[in-house]
């Protein structure tokens, strides 16, 4: 604040006020209006999903290896579905859909959005705090309440399901008959899932009235920063995908505890019982679940859009190339996504008709997909790149996301996709494109924003570490599915003991150990976290040099964001490699300058 | 140190998008009755309770009741938007929440009617989608309910937000749920 210019700032108007800062921890920890507490709420759920998913995925990664050897300590904690360690067919399916469910749903849609928006957005537009800072709260308790639902299925009976996180009916729909964990455990999935939806569409609601209605004097829409742009986007996409889902987990959980036949078919027989239900239609469960599930990519992947567009152009020291272009290109991705959900559908059974009219769009979006990256391309193309841990990370982004782009692009031809779906293509397609892409967009947004958020800077030497790590041990684990699954490895088997996929054994193993050699280097991360938190050297307001509002109140902002002043917005957030009176950028609210006028 | 209260143009927003995201779950379960009555030759015509027709009545009358409420609404009121709560407006405003609750009756009885012949959420396809649906309609028009009660604690509380930017966005939502039952009102009439 101290170069801030007294006239880009102002008091704000007299009326009245309220959420005055609370004072009691359970008000300013727990029940917090604050988003800035919500967002690290968010990231801190995040966190625990994340660290959960991946040791299931390690369990499973280690009994693909060795399929005939007891997993370590898996005897212990689960001996019920897993006596002496052993992994049945059906636990391999249950561990598989708890991976999938906890980390799209609990990790790669909250911790991008929710987390890195709530903390971010309010301040990057210059409000206080959220439109509806009560729905705010709601939105991640009720978000943790499905986390705490979901991870239930573990401690009943039967365990969790096993129809995988897609739910396909009629398997999720008839209930104990179909398998182990088909009954309660799929019925927690259920209303786990929605209970997530109600939290996502309160907080989609309250980025889009934020950005629309909170913005400061002189934040233009075409002055939002990316990130803030991509955080809108993303909120209209979800708003529209969970509202979508929530009405089809309310029909599953009726066909299940009801009676009804939303997606049962007649004269289904399973386990040699004739189901007692008529004229449901299983296609239509598909049909619901990837009109959200398809968008559900795009809700993960478009805040990294957003996350790297704010960081590069800081790094680089120059500005984002066409700024105006990557908006309209991540609405095309926004309204595109909403038409290629029978991509997922090739294999139902669908006409060849259909499958070339989802393909035609499919190959559409890559176009600005595709034009996006060449202008991260082109924005890194003949600066200064700074190097340091973000920057790293934006790096791996754009590079995960390309190799995930390409085998997408494969998968989207219905012919080809005839062959490749039901292998470890699909597995290493989606994990390289949705997954990694997003992960390295929330550790990008980390080590960006952990100075903001806490006043503290994380090391850089951990950081390196950890990026470099990452980055093969990402590649090493799953580009080799890819191979995999053009030898016709199929997916989704939890073992190859004795037919032709033996020989896939090797990769298999060199894939696990890979694994646990990425899961290992997030170790570096946890550590840094925690050491710097509670070590590391005090952040500045504005470590980074950047342009946006966030980088112009302190380290961590106080409780209403700019110390009871609302700042004036006069430049662009993209005022890099000009002559400003901090050095080679302009801060958004910085004094006109004559010759470096923003946007 | 304070933060601001929600700016009336925020709550607006709110009410709009809140609505697009309700019109979106209710095109769902739309588009799943039209695809399961296609694929469906063994589909079950059933006639609708006539009540549901005077159903609609009562509630385009609150909409109709809440308008005379707000055009009432002349003031005094301070800069702040606030008035007394022994003004005219008050009468029309308690005649829109009884009508609700008219209209709630109304679907318990139809419900009931339906039960009667037999008719449960379970016995076929069609009345599945007619349980739902109008289950799913009282359960956001109780959201409303629960809206109108809060904007008059709104009016009684000395700090807050303005009454009437409150009402404003209460109105919205109120008629957008007689709206939406009208729709209902008219696929179930030609669905199911």
């Amino acid at each position: 604040m101290d170069i801030v210019s007294a006239s880009a700032i102002e008091h704000p108007p007299a009326q009245e006020h309220h959420h005055t800062a609370p004072t009691g921890f359970i008000r300013k920890y727990v029940f917090s209006l604050d988003h800035k507490v919500i967002g690290k709420q968010y990231l801190g759920l995040g966190l625990i999903a994340v660290c959960t998913g991946m040791v299931l995925s390690w369990i499973m990664r280690y009994h693909l290896a060795f399929p005939n050897k007891p997993v370590p300590l898996v005897g212990l904690f689960a001996p019920t579905f897993a006596a002496g360690g052993v992994i049945t067919p059906e636990f391999y399916l249950q561990l598989m859909t708890m991976h999938g469910t906890i980390m799209v749903f609990f990790v790669l849609t909250t911790a991008p959005f929710a987390g890195f928006g709530n903390f971010v957005l309010p301040l990057q537009v210059g409000a206080e705090d959220m439109a509806f800072p009560r729905f705010n709260m709601m939105s991640f308790w009720v978000t943790f309440v499905a986390f705490l639902v979901l991870v239930t299925a573990f401690f009943v009976p039967d365990g969790p399901p096993l129809s995988g996180w897609t739910a396909y009916a009629p398997l999720s729909a008839v209930g104990k008959a179909a398998g182990p964990g088909q009954g309660l455990g799929q019925s927690l999935w259920v209303v786990s899932i929605g209970i997530f939806c109600i939290g996502q569409l309160l907080g989609s609601l309250n980025f889009i009235a934020t950005t629309l209605d909170l913005r400061v004097k002189g934040m233009t829409l075409a002055r939002l920063p990316q990130s803030t742009w991509a955080w809108f986007i993303t909120s209209i996409i979800g708003l529209i995908a969970f509202s979508v889902l929530l009405p089809a987990c309310v029909l599953l959980l009726l066909d299940r505890v009801a009676g009804t036949s939303f997606f049962i078919p007649s004269g289904l027989v399973v386990s040699d019982a004739l189901q007692p239900h008529s004229g449901g239609s299983p296609l239509l469960w598909q049909h619901l679940f990837w009109f959200f599930g398809h968008p559900e990519v795009y809700i993960a992947i478009v805040p990294g859009f957003g996350i790297v567009s704010t960081i590069l152009p800081a790094m680089c020291r120059k500005p984002h190339l066409g700024p105006r272009v990557l908006i309209a290109c991540e609405l095309a991705i926004a309204g595109l996504s909403y038409m290629v959900w029978g991509h997922h559908m090739f294999l139902s059974g669908m006409s060849p008709m259909s499958a070339t009219l989802f393909s035609v769009p499919t190959l559409i979006i890559t176009i600005p997909a595709a034009i996006i990256t060449l202008l991260w391309l082109g924005t890194i193309y003949g600066s200064k790149l700074r190097i340091n841990t973000a920057s790293l990370f934006c790096l791996g982004f754009v590079s995960v996301f390309v190799t995930g782009g390409l085998s997408g692009f494969f998968l989207s031809q219905p012919s080809i996709d005839t062959y490749l779906h039901g292998t470890y293509f699909v597995v290493g397609h989606f994990h390289f494109v949705m997954g990694v892409a997003a992960m390295f967009g929330i550790f990008a947004g980390t080590y960006y924003w952990f100075p903001k958020m806490f006043g503290r800077m994380m090391s850089e030497t951990l950081g390196k570490w950890h990026f470099a790590l990452t980055f093969i041990g990402v590649y090493a684990t799953f580009m080799p599915m890819h191979w995999l699954g053009l030898a016709g490895n199929v997916r989704r088997y939890s073992s190859f003991p004795s037919d032709y996929m033996q020989g896939s054994l090797t990769l298999h193993r060199f894939i696990t150990f890979s694994a646990l050699f990425l899961g290992a280097a997030q170790l570096i991360f946890l550590f840094n976290l925690l050491w710097s938190r509670l070590r590391g050297p005090v952040a500045p307001d504005n470590p980074w040099e950047a342009t946006s509002l966030e980088w112009s109140t302190t380290s961590p902002p106080p409780f209403d964001n700019f110390g009871g002043r609302h700042p004036i917005v006069r430049h662009g957030p993209n005022e890099y490699g000009v002559s400003g009176p901090r050095g080679d950028y302009i801060m958004q609210t910085d004094p006109p300058v004559v010759g470096a006028e923003g946007a | 140190m304070q933060k601001s209260i929600t700016p009336p143009s925020a709550t607006h927003t709110g009410v709009w998008v809140g609505i697009a995201a309700i019109i979106m779950s209710f095109a769902a379960y739309t588009s799943a009755m039209v695809v399961r009555q296609g694929s469906l030759p063994e589909w079950h015509h059933f006639r609708l309770p006539p009540i549901l027709y005077w159903n609609a009545l009562v509630l385009m009358a609150s909409s109709v009741t809440l308008e005379l409420a707000r055009q009432r609404i002349g003031g005094p009121f301070d800069r702040l938007g606030r008035g007394t709560t022994s003004r005219p407006w008050l009468s029309w405003y308690r005649v829109t929440i009884g009508l609700s609750f008219v209209f709630l009756i109304g679907q318990y009885l139809a419900w009931q009617r339906l039960a009667s012949e037999g008719l449960y959420l379970a016995t076929s396809p069609s009345s599945a989608f007619f349980y739902v649906l109008t289950a799913l309609h009282a359960l956001h028009l109780l959201g409303g309910i629960g809206a109108l009660f809060y904007a008059l604690h709104v009016l009684r509380a000395d700090d807050g937000p303005r009454p009437v930017d409150v009402l404003s966005a209460v109105a919205v939502y109120w008629h957008f749920m007689a709206v939406l039952w009208l729709y209902l009102l008219v696929i179930l009439a030609l669905w199911v």
